[in-house]
């Protein structure tokens, strides 16, 4: 066998999960699609008394688009996402920031809110969720709450949600129609954990920038909106030169880790070279039309 | 708390059920449990893809899933390619255009190109490196299984 043992439970309802989680108080871990919990256990670097299995819960699965919003449940499958049509039309930068997430076999398991509250800095969701001006809905024993990313995210794999609390929805507001986004990664091998990503989005018409968002991952312990970058193009428009300065804003604004993946300098570099690369793509892509279905990402 | 629990589910068409601890990978629960050893363990963290397998058909590592959580589950596996002792198209195409040397990785590669050819018919060569990327070979430098999904498209692709 190679986890530890634990107790096991598959519980019918988020009521139940949370009755759960409050009565093994903090030693019980959530397990959603497992991708990133299975491996901890496989090596006993994780070793919980128990499992709250999610994958039987009823009501945790969905996608649902209402009033310029849309409601994507924690049990929703990467999968389900990547191939959603309301997810393409409405958050194509979601869309496009799934294909990124390890490989198809991955993602028919991996959850939405598995990741985001895995917190993995280096993973696509927190940064997506962050570009995208996103929320996520908190249930507890106390009741529930709503946070935004920045509230959400304190630290390298650490969340602020209590250990009794469970993530049961994310909800991101739709895209402006004719916004240009990029998801752009780099890392060593396809499926990789980024070394370095950039998410942006503009807004705008004619060279003229009405709004911009840029958010790193794996360049700190938390996604990074680089909101300094993002007023250079907001001020100076959507030139070559607005970009470059940007870019090399970009750089300036992050403090990222040294690790044996890659050094600081490294990942500094990298941030300026993605977030144009980035820009550049997103920029392209303003006013057409959102991507057509089959249409993967560069 | 009893120490095991009942799995009832269905592989390659056919009802099997076997009693294991919670902890027990899937995997481990097909091969030593149900003696199906054509899936493969390798790296038993989600990187390399041998174990992958064909969950209410969909591709997905055996190694990250608890044999729990497939109780009342459809399971695929590369035992259940070959119908009436006939290879899969699949298969075929893999033995014609070498795209095996040591077979270590060749189930996860199977079947993780089975469920990219049902989720995508007409692949580019492109598309089907990014597919077949979800899964490592050590020995033959990929361009043998390439060419062998390229040429089993077609035949996937036709109604059967």
């Amino acid at each position: 066998m190679k986890p530890a043992r634990f107790d096991y439970h598959a519980p019918a309802s988020v009521d139940e999960a949370i009755a759960l989680l409050a009565r093994y108080g903090g030693e019980a871990k959530l397990l959603a699609g497992g991708q990133s919990l299975v491996p901890l256990l496989n090596f006993r670097l994780s070793r919980p008394a128990a499992l709250v299995d999610l994958n039987r819960a009823a009501g945790l699965a969905y996608i649902h688009e209402a009033a310029g919003h849309v409601r994507i449940g924690a049990m929703t499958r990467q999968r389900a996402i990547e191939f959603s049509p309301v997810v393409r039309r409405r958050l194509p930068l979601l869309a496009e920031a799934t294909t990124l997430v390890g490989h198809l076999p991955i993602r028919s398991r991996g959850t939405i809110g598995g990741s985001l509250a895995h917190a993995d800095p280096s993973a696509e969701y927190p940064t997506a969720l962050t570009a995208l001006g996103g929320q996520v809905v908190v249930r507890g024993p106390r009741g529930e709450r709503t946070l935004a990313a920045g509230e959400l995210f304190h630290g390298y794999l650490t969340t602020t949600l209590a250990a009794d609390e469970m993530l049961v929805e994310v909800r991101l507001p739709a895209m402006p129609d004719g916004a240009g986004f990029a998801f752009e990664e780099f890392s060593r091998r396809h499926g990789d954990f980024a070394i370095v990503g950039i998410a942006a989005i503009v807004v705008g018409d004619r060279g003229r920038c009405a709004s911009a968002r840029l958010v790193t991952a794996g360049a700190g312990p938390v996604p990074v909106r680089l909101r300094a970058a993002e007023e250079i193009l907001e001020r100076e428009g959507l030139s070559d030169a607005a970009v470059e300065a940007a870019a090399r804003r970009a750089a300036e604004l992050v403090d990222p880790p040294s690790d044996i993946h890659a050094s600081t300098d490294y990942r500094r570099n990298l941030t300026r070279v993605l977030t144009g690369r980035a820009l550049r793509r997103a920029i392209m892509r303003l006013n057409t039309l959102s991507p057509a279905p089959g249409e993967r990402a560069g | 708390m009893s120490n095991t629990l009942p799995v009832h589910l269905t592989v390659n068409g056919h009802p099997r059920e076997g009693h294991c601890e919670p902890r027990k990978l899937l995997v481990d629960f097909l091969r030593e449990d149900l003696g199906l050893t054509g899936t493969h363990v390798g790296c038993e963290h989600g990187i390399c893809g041998a174990c992958t397998v064909l969950v209410n058909g969909e591709a997905a590592r055996s190694c990250l899933m608890l044999a729990v959580q497939a109780d009342g589950a459809e399971l695929m596996t590369v035992e259940g390619l070959a119908t009436a002792g006939r290879l899969h198209p699949l298969q075929e195409a893999f033995r014609e255009h070498h795209a095996l040397q040591c077979g270590f990785c060749t189930p996860g590669m199977l079947l993780t190109a089975l469920d990219l050819l049902r989720t995508n018919p007409r692949p580019t060569e492109e598309e089907i490196r990014h597919g077949l990327s979800a899964v490592l070979c050590r020995c033959t430098g990929y361009q043998g299984i390439v060419a062998a999904v390229a040429a089993a498209a077609p035949a996937l692709d036709r109604p059967r």
